[in-house]
């Protein structure tokens, strides 16, 4: 997985509550047997006419935006379903860093396994980021010292150590975990005496 | 947490299920059931394969196509990308030895429908699946949540998960169901009175007389909206009439293994004294038969109410949505909502697409027509539920009414296959996700009840089921 550390660039604003990862990533492109290739199909309703055409005053269609690294957006950004097209989608962009006050649980794991940074920030935050965003500010989000600064904006921001970490360093999950397969395979025969019926086979 | 403490239902799972703390100080969770799909899966399995890894345990987990297949003309797959994801499924699964309904397989439905009815989901454990209504199978008590593709991966490795654990919130719902109210309307309600974001970081469990007075497919429909109101679970206690839907089904305990799975079972139930983070209490005279007006499933109200005015916002934010949400449904504020003409009739999906659901529109639809300007169909949640359906007669009624009879998927909830809302159309949706292009681009819906759904597509417009004849 690629690393987190340090992110600088504009952000687009999108203030708008509630963006579900159907608006992020419609349902035809779920299609898809790969991990790739999302970024032109992003936020497809709002991007491209019923023609197909780029919708010209929308955010990520203009310049400088067309570049963004970054999104400020409004609350509970990525509700909706667990499809993990929607992190793809913003990473084939060039996305690395939401910015919103909440974030739906599943979206926001996601975002973890694709080494992109979700932060959370307060209502006011929210709003002078969303303004400084709309303002062609430089954003500097720094991961190591948990600091979002844009302009005379500065913000601490919460998150857990071990996601920080991961980012970080950009490890693998599974290869962490596969650490503890003398501890899996110990819970599961006593499970298998404890609870036999959970061992049936399908 | 010591053993001595009162635990909820939630607190017992997850202590049962954990394997040990990483050194990062996560939770390693251990799955005991995986339910696999062809959209979320695919780059799972080609994860496994470039980094030469196996499934831990194919008999622990379970797949099925739904989201993309045809509800008609079956055995032809037209469009050729969903044709490669089915196919893609039935090799991977192949490749691991894993369980697979196909196509053909009576078995074959909606991964949450066919869990519950092979008796795969059971009280106590843990399942998960690549898709967020995995909510449903909470029903039973067990801790079922939806997991991204890159987890999926990580559990067909593994058979367990990374996490922290949920804080516990518990809903209380007392009293009987008034006249006209079902499950469905019960669980938009308590989404409108919390909204989309106000279960989130937490399970819910649904507690209280009204709830433990529902049906084991009532309750499903409930656990299956958790994710609509931010939860990734919902969690109900299991009781006699949880157990008696399980017993005898194809993959339920048998013998000496049922007596001490229901012994295990019986203890699962919160402790009277369990601590809860978060505790709502709604008396169920305040409910009503339930549709919702905009693009969230928080924008609800009751049946016999009025659009809502981007006025009566509480913020600007909220305007805005408000706003937005009109504009995209075509509406004005004041309108009444037994006033709203429809094209679309949809009764099906992982929320209502059960038995009981088709029960309940055949009573409401017998011996009428639906109306002349709309468009019904009606999806059965699996080839098993359209089997139980033919055999008592209802795909007849729901014929002679003017509905269109299906074969079991996903279909117009996501319109991933080529059940589609087409720009403007509105729909009466017995689904779960009214965003906007969820049923096809520019399409309107409306979620409500099977009842709700049967009743307006004889009328034409949204009707009130108290006041329907």
């Amino acid at each position: 997985m690629d690393k987190f550390i340090r992110l600088q660039g504009i952000a687009a604003p999108l203030p708008i509550v509630n963006i579900d990862t159907d608006m992020i990533i419609p349902k035809q492109f779920l299609k898809t047997i790969k991990r790739t290739g999302l970024g032109v199909s992003l936020f497809y309703e709002m991007r491209y006419d019923t023609e197909g055409k780029l919708v010209e005053d929308f955010v990520l269609n203009t310049k400088p935006y067309d570049q963004s690294k970054i999104l400020v957006a409004g609350d509970n950004f990525g509700c909706g379903s667990s499809r993990e097209h929607a992190p793809w989608s913003l990473k084939d962009f060039g996305i690395r860093c939401v910015i919103s006050t909440s974030f739906a649980d599943i979206f926001y794991n996601n975002c973890f396994q694709n080494g992109i940074l979700p932060i959370v920030v307060n209502t006011e935050e929210l709003d002078q980021l969303m303004s400084a965003a709309k303002s062609q500010t430089e954003f500097n989000i720094d991961l190591p010292n948990q600091t979002i600064q844009a302009g005379n904006l500065s913000f601490n921001f919460e998150i857990e150590d071990y996601r920080k970490e991961r980012l970080l360093q950009g490890l693998d999950d599974i290869g962490i975990t596969l650490g503890y397969q003398d501890d899996i395979t110990s819970y599961e025969s006593n499970k298998k005496n404890q609870k036999p019926w959970l061992f049936g086979d399908l | 947490m010591s053993n001595q403490s009162p635990k909820t239902l939630f607190d017992k799972i997850w202590s049962d299920h954990l394997v040990r703390q990483r050194e990062d100080g996560t939770s390693l969770l251990y799955i005991d059931r995986h339910l696999v799909h062809e959209v979320t899966s695919p780059q799972a399995f080609e994860g496994l394969k470039i980094a030469n890894r196996s499934v831990r345990r194919p008999a622990a987990t379970v797949a099925v196509a739904d989201h993309n297949v045809p509800t008609i003309n079956r055995q032809n797959i037209e469009d050729p990308q969903s044709k490669i994801q089915v196919e893609t499924l039935a090799q991977n699964t192949k490749e691991h030895g894993i369980q697979y309904f196909d196509l053909m397989d009576q078995r074959q439905g909606i991964v949450h429908i066919i869990g519950p009815e092979q008796g795969i989901t059971q009280p106590g454990m843990t399942i998960v699946c690549g898709d967020s209504h995995t909510s449903t199978h909470g029903a039973f008590g067990a801790l079922a949540f939806g997991i991204g593709t890159s987890e999926v991966e990580h559990v067909l490795a593994t058979q367990t998960i990374v996490q922290n654990p949920a804080k516990n919130m518990r809903i209380s719902v007392n009293g009987d169901l008034p006249f006209g109210v079902t499950s469905k309307d019960l669980i938009l309600y308590i989404i409108g009175k919390i909204g989309t974001a106000g279960g989130t970081g937490h399970v819910i469990e649904y507690a209280g007389s009204s709830v433990q007075s529902l049906s084991m497919e009532a309750r499903m429909t409930v656990c299956n909206m958790s994710i609509e109101a931010g939860a990734r679970a919902g969690l109900i206690s299991p009781d006699q009439i949880t157990f008696d839907y399980i017993k005898g089904r194809p993959y339920a305990p048998t013998d000496s293994h049922w007596d001490q799975a229901v012994e295990y079972w019986s203890s699962l139930p919160s402790d009277s004294d369990a601590h809860y983070d978060h505790e709502i209490v709604i008396n169920s005279s305040e409910i009503d038969p339930m549709v919702t007006w905009g693009t969230s499933p928080e924008d609800v109200i009751a049946v016999n109410g009025v659009v809502p005015s981007p006025e009566s916002a509480k913020s600007e934010n909220k305007k805005k949505s408000i706003e937005r949400s009109l504009e995209y449904m075509g509406l004005q504020p004041g309108t009444k909502m037994t006033d709203i003409k429809l094209d679309k009739i949809f009764i099906g999906s992982c929320t209502n697409g059960r038995i009981e659901d088709l029960r309940k529109v055949a009573t409401i639809v017998k011996d009428k027509k639906i109306a002349s300007h709309v468009q019904a169909m009606i999806v059965p949640g699996s080839g098993l539920v359209k089997k139980q359906a033919e055999e008592e007669g209802l795909d007849a009624i729901l014929k002679d009414a003017g509905f269109e009879w299906r074969e079991a998927g996903c279909s117009m909830c996501l319109g991933m296959n080529p059940d589609q809302l087409k720009p403007g159309e509105r729909c009466a949706s017995t689904s779960n996700r009214n965003f906007e292009g969820r049923q096809g681009r520019g399409g309107r819906t409306h979620l409500m009840s099977p009842e709700l759904a049967a009743a307006s597509a004889i009328k034409g417009n949204i009707a009130d089921i108290r006041d329907f004849t």
